[in-house]
């Protein structure tokens, strides 16, 4: 648990030489039979570095600007990711956009493992993936919400979202004040990956201003 | 009693560490494989969870998120008939005789 240092996968030590290890051997075997060649694995490897939270904060933001967009988001979040160019793989399970609002707040946990919609943010940060949020944020959400530095209104409704091997949830926060004259490109990177799993509201526009 | 995986509710009074992981490039190969295997209908999420849930509580919580994925991987790949543990074993054997 936390005091081994392993809770959010540091994999340091004996384990990791000896996992490490054997990841190389399955790699080699797999090549030896035939079943991958090693172009299939860097391929894939370099697919998977290329997701990162600016894609979300790149279609999210254009969701704040264009309301019909936002729509079709909500709706049927692959079609409408598809037209920004963003193809998801076959293989990658259901995604739905939930959106922030005055009364709602939506925020997404794997209870079970770390399901996150790798397809549009990339690998999950460390601390989604481990056992404190995972246990806790189904009990006391608005505690973990503090956690992050958020504070939400009494009367906000929080809800929390479990991911599962099949579904998958990206969160649309609420446009912040202010950001009425924004470009798209600026509001982006008010848009970040707390901000998207939903542990935290998006950067006020001093943030961006002052940068 | 909830399965070891099943964390929704345990009781837990560990803060939330915030500190980001750098990912070391085994942990980029076990990801690129799992999700080559995925690719060839070798495995899906469904099983790899399964896989992962099936380790006992200490190795459960005694691994990292990478290792529990390959101990998964090796799992599912055995079970499939893909390769054997005897396989994995003598190759990791010469993989090692060759880093010396």
């Amino acid at each position: 648990m936390a005091e081994n240092g392993h809770e959010n996968g540091h994999g340091h030590g004996d384990n990791a030489e000896y996992y490490s290890l054997k990841a190389e051997a399955i790699q080699a075997l797999l090549i030896e039979k035939g079943v991958c060649t090693l172009d299939d694995i860097l391929t894939m490897a370099d697919r998977i570095d290329s997701r990162s939270p600016e894609d979300g904060a790149k279609v999210l933001a254009h969701a704040w600007v264009d309301p019909e967009y936002k729509q079709r988001l909500l709706a049927d979040a692959e079609s409408a990711l598809l037209e920004l160019g963003y193809d998801l793989p076959e293989t990658a399970p259901k995604l739905t956009v939930l959106e922030n609002t005055d009364d709602v707040h939506n925020m997404a946990v794997c209870t079970l493992c770390s399901c996150y919609p790798r397809a549009i943010l990339g690998r999950p940060p460390a601390w989604y993936k481990g056992l404190a949020y995972r246990s806790k944020v189904v009990v006391d959400p608005r505690g973990v919400l503090q956690e992050f530095g958020t504070e939400l209104d009494a009367a906000v409704q929080v809800r929390v979202i479990d991911s599962s091997a099949d579904f998958r949830y990206l969160i649309l926060p609420k446009r912040p004040a202010g950001t009425e004259g924004m470009s798209e490109e600026d509001l982006a990177k008010l848009i970040t990956q707390e901000s998207m799993i939903g542990v935290a509201q998006a950067l006020s526009p001093d943030s961006v201003t002052a940068s | 009693m909830p399965k070891v995986h099943d964390r929704g509710g345990w009781p837990n009074e560990d803060p939330i560490d915030h500190s980001e992981h750098e990912m070391e490039e085994w942990e980029r190969l076990v990801d690129a494989l799992n999700g080559v295997l995925g690719e060839k209908g070798l495995k899906n999420t469904d099983q790899l969870r399964r896989a992962i849930e099936s380790l006992d509580l200490k190795t459960y919580e005694s691994l990292a998120y990478y290792e529990k994925w390959t101990a998964a991987m090796e799992i599912l790949l055995v079970e499939q008939g893909v390769m054997t543990t005897a396989e994995i074993d003598a190759k990791m054997a010469a993989l090692k005789e060759g880093q010396a």
